[in-house]
């Protein structure tokens, strides 16, 4: 009550100058708005992540308590001359690129065509972001389905046209790839949305104009639309790298273990593996950080250039 | 651009074209309805397969429907799946409705705090919220399992609220889950409520408080009631969010035989046994732990995509 009358009897000040009077006081005024989300932020993910830091600084492993007497950095040592990690690494970044260049690429091209005047438009575009509403363990679980040696339907088609039959899931030359298209399928739609709504901010006119002067069509895509499509493609761009990441769920759903097949680990799955599986929790902890920093990596000029320009 | 003259030097360009005109047309109509089958050519063969018998799975071609008057037509595989998952599915429904609902409520406040009230450290805040919606989960999985299990075990420190009605102690891991859930929830959530409220008009606010009102009775009055579609929003993004996550009830509740595993975890291993998997079961399965999504994402799919694009374009 005390603040309602306070509030009363200034509020006929220019509210700028009362704002600047109140500004130490409005923080805590205002803390019940934002305390507490706050703080289990700041517990919960910065604590965490902190806290992970630390732990990969020990040699935690099994069910007891880390001792802190001695903090190093032999988990990373380790790491960097543990084959499997480097295997992983690997795979990561080729699972990275391709996936974020595969869906920017296929999502631009399904955004043009869903912006061009067709009937349904809104329905299409539920149809091809339906995917990215399911769960990846229920995907990976379908996938698996689509990928099977005998009866699956890839290996169906690939008969029927003369191309044998292979064993996808257990070959580790292709695996990747599989699980590249499985997840792009997914993400492509995502990829449009995004793609879409930056569509929407280009006025008509830009492109009638160009018609009008005679241009072909896909070259005022190529010259005036795409070039304008760089904010979208890089906001999607940074959300897909981190997903590739961090995409754990899948993978599992697919092989129905912590261990992928042979081919397929990558450091998401592998940090999940050591930790929870083999209770490494100090090794699993350093593979943990250093996907954070990887992540760190992607998003800092990222957030940077989005503060910098005050888009946040 | 010169609109005066548009309107005749388009007719003259269009009309001779209205013959490619309509091949393209029709060009752009089968690529968009062939993309659209391909798209959903995984989920239509996962439908077809959750009906069939085992035989007739290994017996007919996969993308091949068999319909109820057929041989090899079944719903044993739906009957299965639901009697091994509906424990899931409710434990899904106890752990996403509430990590929803008080996600929003709270990421509303924050957001309100970010956008109209001006206090110092703000900018802290609102940078702590924006730079965790990119963090891989993987990075905290670990204290997170640790916190839960060994610190703060709830099913031992609530001990006497589990002797209430319809209460067991293996909720304590449910709560953890819902708390975890809500905690990585708060920063896009707040990004989203942030972003529209940007927009909402600050001479609305001060117009209020020329009138007396403060900070709470701005957020009650104005706020709240201007915020219903942002929450339609919000509700349907991160009720698919928190229903498909996977990774914090395994670390959490370590494995699909926790009494409080969410569907989406005790959806592991079915169909696995000895004979080999039962694709017709798995399919049935994860087809019935995608349903509570796919029902949201059919009726509000709009919803969904203006979730992705408010969060993040």
């Amino acid at each position: 009550m005390s603040t309602e009358t306070e509030n009363t009897g200034e509020a006929l000040d220019s509210s700028q100058s009362q704002l600047r009077r109140l500004i130490g006081a409005d923080a805590i005024k205002s803390m019940p708005f934002w305390l507490l989300p706050a703080f289990l932020v700041g517990l919960f993910i910065y604590g965490a992540v902190l806290w992970n830091f630390v732990i990969s600084l020990t040699d935690l492993q099994g069910f007891g308590t880390p001792s802190f007497s001695q903090l190093d950095f032999d988990m990373y040592g380790r790491a960097f001359s543990d084959p499997q990690f480097l295997f992983a690494g690997q795979n990561t970044i080729v699972l990275l690129v391709v996936f974020t260049i595969v869906c920017l690429v296929l999502g631009l091209g399904l955004a043009i065509l869903l912006d061009q005047d067709i009937r349904r438009r809104g329905h299409l575009r539920t149809i091809y972001l339906l995917p990215f509403s399911l769960a990846f363990i229920v995907t990976g679980q379908v996938w698996l389905w689509m990928y099977n040696y005998n009866y699956g339907v890839v290996n169906t088609f690939t008969r029927s046209l003369g191309l044998g039959q292979y064993q996808i899931i257990g070959n580790s030359q292709i695996i990747l790839g599989a699980i590249i298209t499985a997840l792009a399928w997914q993400f492509v739609g995502y990829t449009m949305v995004v793609y879409l709504a930056g569509l929407r901010t280009i006025p008509d006119d830009q492109f009638e104009a160009a018609r009008v002067a005679g241009v072909k069509d896909y070259r005022i895509y190529w010259k005036v639309i795409i070039p304008q499509l760089k904010a979208s493609a890089a906001s999607a761009g940074v959300i897909l790298m981190v997903f590739a990441l961090k995409t754990f769920d899948f993978l599992f759903a697919m092989f129905g273990q912590y261990r992928p097949q042979k081919g397929a680990d990558i450091l998401a799955t592998m940090m999940v593996r050591e930790a929870f599986q083999k209770l490494e929790w100090a090794y699993g902890a350093s593979i943990a950080v250093i996907l954070f920093l990887m992540a760190l990596g992607i998003i800092s000029p990222y957030i940077y250039y989005q503060y910098k320009v005050n888009e946040i | 651009m010169s609109s005066t003259s548009l309107p005749s030097q388009l007719s003259r360009t269009v009309v001779p074209n209205f013959e490619r005109w309509t091949l393209r047309k029709l060009l752009l109509y089968t690529a968009v309805y062939t993309l659209a089958i391909v798209f959903l050519f995984p989920l239509f063969v996962a439908v077809i397969t959750s009906f069939k018998t085992r035989a007739a799975v290994t017996q007919t071609l996969p993308f091949i429907p068999v319909f109820p008057w057929q041989e090899g037509f079944t719903i044993a595989q739906w009957a299965q799946a639901f009697s091994v998952l509906q424990n899931g599915l409710l434990n899904s429904f106890l752990r996403v409705i509430p990590a929803t609902t008080l996600t929003a409520i709270l990421g509303s406040l924050t957001a309100y705090s970010l956008t109209k009230i001006k206090w110092r450290g703000q900018v802290a805040v609102l940078l702590m919220m924006v730079a965790a919606t990119f963090f891989p989960t993987q990075a905290a999985i670990v204290p997170i399992a640790r916190f839960w299990s060994v610190y703060v075990p709830l099913d031992q420190l609530l001990g006497p609220v589990w002797t209430l009605p319809l209460l067991e102690p293996y909720h304590g891991d449910l709560l953890a889950l819902i708390i975890t859930d809500i905690a990585y929830g708060l920063p896009v959530v707040t990004v989203l409520f942030r972003g529209y409220y940007q927009t909402i008009n600050q001479e609305l606010i001060e117009a209020a408080k020329i009138d007396g009102a403060n900070m709470y009775s701005i957020y009650r009055r104005i706020i709240l009631p201007m915020s219903v579609p942002m929450f339609a929003v919000v509700f349907i993004f991160h009720f698919t969010q928190v229903w498909n996550s996977f990774l914090f009830p395994l670390i959490i509740m370590s494995g699909a035989g926790h009494s409080a595993a969410p569907a989406t975890l005790a959806l592991g291993g079915l169909g696995q046994s000895l004979e080999g998997t039962n694709y017709g079961l798995r399919m049935a399965g994860a087809l019935l732990t995608a349903l509570p999504t796919v029902i949201v994402f059919i009726l509000a799919g709009d919803k969904f995509a203006s979730g992705i694009q408010g969060g993040r374009a």
